[in-house]
């Protein structure tokens, strides 16, 4: 594709970086993410990759936007309350910027439709906001092949990490086998949640996912970033491809895809 | 072996707000008993029934995972720094 004059000049402190060049700004008007939850995380991740200009940005959420959600979810407005969250993060990312195809998908992530959908995709980033997507989201990734940049947030501590365990690196059940029982762990929703702290996980996200389009060896795979926006202390521990993994270990105990019990309950 | 322990956000409510505490042990799974006498419940929190780390629960000795050297039986020492890591999920 050629750069339009326009495109020349919003582009042009990529451009410029040689990291990065002209070359670089075409992969990345030329990529394809798939974002999970255009909630906390999910609207910094938009955002940005909006601004940077990634080709096609598909987004799915069945919620819709209510008061309580703009402490943090910087892809809605005041005058979006009630709209469908999806639709509210198109018109915003649009108005960021024209160039981007922005696809919205009004619905829940499933077992069902989730390889049909990310079947289209380079790379998937999951900000969803529970355990079985996450795992569903882990899962569906590994059989597809996809790269997938997870980030987690959770009162005052965030997680990043990506996850290439079809380049040797390890799943996110090499890190947690198993979600945790429901009940054990609270949801956001119930044990609050920091509004800043999704934009700094966020921006993480979306920073491995441009190096990724970019082709750059540095990441966070094999790696485990842990944000205490508290102690304002970043720890970066290593994370290991598990021979026993049941999902991309020696012994696959997992071949086709999990529903697991929505475990938005609370004790702790 | 003294060393340094990182408290996640969740397990914060049982030492009294604090994010890093000490903890003696030759092992990981000495250190665990001694946090427990010093933050009585948080074992619990750390260990199913049958004292084994709760699978959404990681713990790392300076950016090892203990799952990856020799569990509950790792050797620590002195100044070692010790993080536990649970899964979170929110978004």
């Amino acid at each position: 594709m050629d750069f339009s004059e326009e495109q020349v000049k919003r582009y042009s402190r990529h451009i410029i970086l040689s990291e990065v060049g002209g070359k670089g700004q075409q992969k990345i008007c030329e990529s394809k993410v798939f974002i999970t939850g255009a909630g906390g995380l999910g609207s910094p991740v938009a955002l940005y990759l909006a601004a940077a200009g990634v080709g096609t940005i598909g987004i799915i959420d069945d919620d819709v936007v209510d008061l309580s959600n703009l402490q943090r979810q910087i892809l809605h407005s005041t005058k979006t309350i009630d709209k469908p969250k999806v639709e509210s993060a198109k018109e915003t990312l649009e108005a960021l910027n024209p160039d981007v195809n922005v696809v919205p998908y009004k619905e829940r992530l499933t077992s069902a439709n989730i390889m049909d959908i990310i079947r289209d995709y380079d790379l998937v980033l999951d900000g969803s906001d529970n355990f079985p997507t996450r795992f569903l989201v882990n899962d569906a990734c590994f059989f597809a092949g996809k790269t997938l940049i997870s980030g987690s947030i959770f009162r005052f501590e965030g997680q990043i990490t990506t996850l290439k365990p079809h380049d040797g690196h390890p799943c996110y059940r090499c890190l947690y086998p198993e979600p945790p029982p429901p009940g054990l762990v609270p949801s956001c929703q119930e044990a609050g949640v920091l509004g800043v702290l999704a934009g700094t996980v966020g921006v993480i996200q979306a920073t491995e996912a441009v190096k990724e389009i970019l082709g750059m060896d540095s990441s966070l795979a094999s790696h485990l970033l842990i944000y205490d926006a508290l102690g304002m202390r970043f720890l970066k521990v290593k994370t290991r491809k598990d021979p026993n993994c049941p999902l991309c270990g020696k012994e696959k105990k997992i071949t086709e895809l999990l529903d697991y019990e929505q475990s938005c309950t609370l004790k702790i | 072996m003294a060393v340094k322990v990182r408290i996640p956000t969740p397990l914060r409510g049982l030492t009294n707000g604090q994010g890093e505490v000490e903890a003696a042990g030759r092992t990981i799974g000495d250190m665990l008993v001694d946090l427990e006498n010093r933050y009585p419940g948080i074992k619990e929190r750390l260990c199913d029934e049958a004292g084994n780390l709760r699978r959404f629960v990681n713990i790392y000795v300076n950016e090892e995972d203990i799952r990856f050297k020799q569990g509950s039986d790792t050797a620590l020492s002195d100044g070692d720094d010790v993080s536990i890591v649970p899964a979170i999920a929110g978004g």
